[in-house]
């Protein structure tokens, strides 16, 4: 029969319905089926990662930063220290409009009106709840200008956070160092889990070799967020069950320091470039370590603005600079007593034995003159009178008799040529010249070969020999305490600031130079005694209720041409000598040993030894004159011309 | 005594509340099933709204709406509805493109007709005016179908789910074309038939595909591969599987659900509120609600064959199979299984006018039921 033809027959087509129907009821148990097994599957068998996944959502780990470790002097005044520091910070969601909002804030002074279009595209960056920054470090007056206005802002709101802070301005700042801004560079090498939620580090000095016991360990506190990424207390029925890890402040560090002693060293300077390093004999201790001109560390640890830095950066006189550890100057006659005692120990000269000085010296064979300082000479003198006189061509003649490899072997066991070791990075070795050296930092033979002119100059610290004024501190403690030798250092101790438990640091002894006997030494010493007792800095010695024993020193800037006088008019004040003083008392049981280089100080007798006068005193005296105050001394100018 | 009084007093409760029913023409059961999954939307909608009860409110509004129209239309007289069938089709059909129209001119999606007072969708009406045509063309036919009345059947099907995805709302469209497709298997349209149907449905899909907007493709690629776009379209099904993982076998407790309540999952109260569920009450609260959806679908097929009129046992039929698709595709959608097309899970997701259409077939299919033993 054909289908056209067909007709409706009911009781078929119920059975075919039911017979779908039932085929349906199968195809939905069969459908229910596989979303039960794929709900078991998320629910059941993969629960466990979910869980973990639902967890990684919900929670965010925020950084609580450690407060940064204190800085002390070795009398507990405070260095360093971590202050409450005030900024208006702005929460973009909370402000109506945001436009009018921070050119208000412009009008009353609070930001700088070029500022607004920055802040508006940084605010915008951030997310509608996030609190912006928009003004750092405010002071009283713009709290209170603030707070008179306050309801002119919504959304606007003071905020504190610690921050580092230098009470003592620029005193001590190349010792201590700063903190700044992180770096690129400095993400390179940190950990940066360590510096989540800090936006500071140590950069040099004190503050940055210790960077890691300063630092302590950050805190933990987890939070609750939602899918925004906003921190929320409650949601719903929801209520965060969070974990708080606390972190560990950072060690508070006592320095060796004697801020006080600083003081007065720095204020000796006055606006001189000039470095001193003052340091205890017996255990290598930093009392003082000056750099000028300096800067105030506050100012990095603020954030440094653009031409801040240019300033700073390009200021002739590089306030940047460690003049104490980084700046290299020929030592001049500050090494001749090591010299000499070279000289005693390979038994080239006698204490005792005379010499006569014409006021020149010549190598035999040679019609070269190496002229004294003093140019008619000092006539017959012997080693304690050419040391207290600095009598040029003596040494000319113990250095050519000792050799250069010795005496070059001789210095370098008082740490001359190499890193003291100091506690804190960046210090420069110098140069100790020997022809080895020579081999390794001249390129063309020619210029490798050593002259035995160069062992002549070498004895009276010109030449190619450098030093830096650590390294002939560093060497002054060694000569003052008869050979006993201790790597310089500024940390003394550290102290837990949980427990309060102070762990002492040992000084670190370093090997004791193998040089003369100890009659050999006390010769030298007696040479250094008279050089402060009718020497060349008998008058910077004057009226001392101790014992000094010091030597001067200048190093050359500018060479003066065979033949030729030093007209010091003629030249430019930047081409003028430095001048170097090192010295140690009291000379029977010395507490103190320093060097001072004034740059162009022109006179080591003159310039430098005065200064080192005014350190002693402080530190063997406890003698502080008062600082005096910028009025203060307009008035003696005035007073000293009225007088004229 | 005492007992017996009881045990008669709940026999007449019983007894007046069918009778009661019977007048009404609506089916206890059915209903029961449809209140419960109704109460379970509106208390799981507590929770995924964050506890506004205005949702909750709106959210009964509409449940109320829906189950007035289900009454009304429950108390259809015979034959109305198969009258009503062809003009209704051409009524849907005629908005239907329209709609296509205005959004073809005005360059951009187009699902809404506004008439002023109210805004409606006319694809919603194609859900049941499709089956109904598809019913209506069968009931004089001898079945199974012949192929010419099959071609005819899916041209009926094939248009309006065209101009339905073409607007484009490809969940809807799919749910018409299933809609009138199951009118066609239940009318017993031979296996081969139905295989070749499949074998050129691959083959539209394939075709479909240049056609697809960018954002529909992007989410069968994304349904695809979900993790090659974590933070875009891959976003919700990842934050959704996680949600329904985390939620293990209890739940994490009425109103605890972290991806909800901290808003990582995504329409939580509309497509995704399955998710929610899954989160806060575990497997076993998911499976309380299919096991109320599989209920109501069983209920329903089950009134459908015990109709006597083929327009009736073929629109019920597709009607009750057509809620069970609704149930899977969003959950599947919702659990990973299927790619995000935007169904929502019938009478537990907020807004939209699906409530509606829904309850409105169900009131058809009680009108029917009640007129089992004449002619539709």
């Amino acid at each position: 029969m054909s289908i056209r033809g067909r007709i409706k027959d009911f009781w078929i087509e119920q059975r075919l319905f039911e017979q779908r129907a039932l085929a349906t009821v199968f195809i939905v148990a069969a459908l229910t089926l596989v979303l039960l097994g794929r709900l078991v599957w998320l629910q059941v068998l993969r629960h466990d990662e979910y869980t973990d996944l639902a967890q990684g959502n919900r929670v965010r780990i925020e950084p609580q930063p450690a407060p940064r470790g204190i800085i002390y002097d070795r009398n507990g005044a405070i260095l360093a220290e971590n202050k409450p520091a005030y900024q208006l910070e702005l929460v973009p969601e909370e402000v109506p409009d945001l436009k009018a909002t921070l050119q208000g804030l412009a009008r009353i002074g609070l930001i700088d009106a070029d500022d607004i279009d920055d802040l508006r595209r940084i605010v915008r960056s951030r997310r509608p709840f996030d609190s912006v920054p928009i003004r750092l470090f405010l002071n009283d007056e713009d709290m209170a200008c603030f707070a008179v206005n306050r309801f002119d802002f919504p959304g606007v709101d003071i905020r504190t956070r610690l921050a580092r802070s230098y009470p003592q301005g620029e005193l001590a700042v190349h010792a201590l160092g700063y903190v700044g801004s992180i770096s690129e560079s400095d993400l390179a090498r940190i950990d940066r889990e360590q510096y989540a939620g800090t936006s500071t580090i140590g950069k040099v000095g004190v503050e940055a070799a210790f960077e890691e016991q300063l630092r302590g360990r950050n805190g933990r506190r987890e939070i609750m967020v939602n899918a925004r990424g906003r921190s929320v207390e409650k949601a719903g029925g929801l209520e965060a069950q969070l974990a708080a890890i606390p972190g560990d402040p950072g060690t508070d560090l006592m320095l060796t320091l004697d801020f006080e002693v600083q003081r007065v060293a720095e204020d000796a300077v006055r606006d001189q470039r000039a470095a001193i390093v003052a340091l205890d004999p017996n255990n290598g201790d930093i009392i003082a370590l000056v750099s000028r001109p300096g800067f105030d560390p506050n100012m990095f640890a603020r954030g440094l603005t653009r031409p801040e830095f240019r300033t700073l950066n390009e200021n002739p006189d590089q306030p940047l600079f460690n003049r104490a550890l980084r700046g290299t100057y020929p030592p001049g006659s500050t090494i001749k007593p090591v010299v000499a005692l070279a000289g005693l120990t390979y038994g080239v000269v006698q204490p005792t034995e005379p010499h006569f000085c014409a006021g020149w010296f010549s190598l035999p064979g040679s019609s070269h003159r190496f002229r004294d300082w003093r140019p008619r000479g000092h006539g017959t003198i012997d080693l304690r009178t050419a040391i207290a006189q600095s009598c040029d061509t003596y040494f000319y003649d113990i250095s050519n008799k000792i050799g250069v490899r010795r005496l070059h072997d001789f210095m370098a066991e008082f740490g001359l040529g190499k890193p003291t070791g100091i506690d804190i990075g960046g210090e420069k070795a110098g140069i100790l010249p020997s022809p080895d050296w020579k081999k390794t930092v001249f390129k063309k033979k020619a210029e490798q070969v050593w002259f035995p002119g160069e062992t002549v100059i070498f004895g009276i610290g010109q030449g190619y020999m450098t030093s830096t004024p650590l390294q002939l501190a560093h060497m002054t403690a060694v000569l003052a305490t008869r050979g006993k030798n201790y790597r310089p250092r500024l940390v003394r101790a550290m102290r837990d600031p949980e427990t309060q438990k102070v762990t002492v640091l040992a000084p670190r002894p370093l090997p004791k130079p193998e040089a003369g006997k100890p009659e050999d030494w006390e010769r030298v010493i007696d040479g250094m005694l008279a050089v402060m007792q009718g020497g060349t800095a008998s008058r910077a010695a004057a009226g001392a209720p101790y014992s000094i024993a010091g030597k001067t020193g200048t190093a050359q800037v500018f060479t003066v041409a065979q033949n030729a006088r030093y007209n010091e008019a003629a030249i430019a004040d930047r081409l003028r000598d430095h001048a170097w003083f090192v010295a140690f008392a009291p000379v029977e049981a010395p507490k103190i040993a320093l060097a001072v280089i004034v740059e162009n100080g022109r006179s080591g007798s003159g310039t430098a030894a005065p200064i080192a006068r005014k350190v002693l005193d402080a530190y063997l005296l406890r003698k502080f004159p008062s600082p005096p105050a910028a009025g203060e001394r307009a008035v003696a100018a005035t007073a000293e011309a009225t007088e004229e | 005594m005492l007992r017996e009084d009881v045990e008669s007093a709940t026999q007449r409760t019983l007894t007046r509340t069918t009778r009661l029913f019977g007048t009404l023409r609506l089916d206890g059961p059915l209903l029961a099933g449809l209140a419960a999954i109704a109460l379970y939307g509106q208390f799981i909608l507590f929770s995924s709204s964050g506890g506004d009860w205005e949702s909750v409110l709106r959210g009964s509004i509409r449940l109320g709406l829906g189950a007035v129209l289900m009454l009304v239309l429950a108390q259809l007289r015979p034959g109305v509805l198969r009258r009503i069938t062809p003009w209704l089709y051409l009524t849907g059909l005629v908005l239907l493109i329209i709609v296509d129209a205005i959004g073809y001119i005005g360059k951009g999606a187009q699902r809404w007709l506004d008439l002023g007072f109210v805004r409606f969708q006319p694809s919603e009406i194609m859900k049941i005016a499709v089956p109904m045509a598809c019913a209506w063309l069968l009931r004089e036919r001898p079945l199974p179908p012949d192929p010419r009345t099959s071609l005819l059947l899916a041209a009926v099907i094939l248009v309006p789910t065209a101009l339905t995805i073409l607007q484009p709302d490809l969940g809807t469209g799919l749910l018409i074309l299933m809609a009138g497709f199951i009118v066609m298997l239940l009318g017993g349209l031979a296996l081969r038939y139905i295989l070749l149907l499949a074998a050129s449905g691959v083959a539209a899909a394939t075709i479909g595909w240049f056609f697809l907007h960018d954002y529909q493709r992007q989410r069968v690629l994304t349904f695809l591969d979900p993790q090659a776009d974590p933070l875009g379209a891959g976003y919700h099904i990842i934050q959704s599987t996680i949600a329904i993982g985390s939620g293990g076998l209890f739940g994490k407790g009425y109103l605890q659900g972290t991806q909800g309540q901290l808003d990582f999952l995504p329409e939580r109260t509309t497509d995704f509120v399955f998710a929610v569920i899954g989160e806060e009450l575990g497997l076993v609260g998911v499976m309380l609600l299919l096991g109320l959806y599989v209920f109501v679908t069983l209920r329903a097929l089950f009134l459908a064959s015990q109709m006597r009129d083929t327009f009736a046992r073929l629109l019920s039929g597709s009607l009750a199979a057509t809620f069970f698709v609704y149930v899977f595709i969003n959950a599947g959608m919702v659990s990973g299984l299927l790619p995000v097309v935007g169904v929502p899970l019938p009478l537990v997701s907020y807004g939209g006018t699906s409530i509606v259409t829904l309850l409105a077939g169900f009131g058809i299919l009680m009108s029917l039921y009640a007129n089992r033993k004449l002619a539709a």
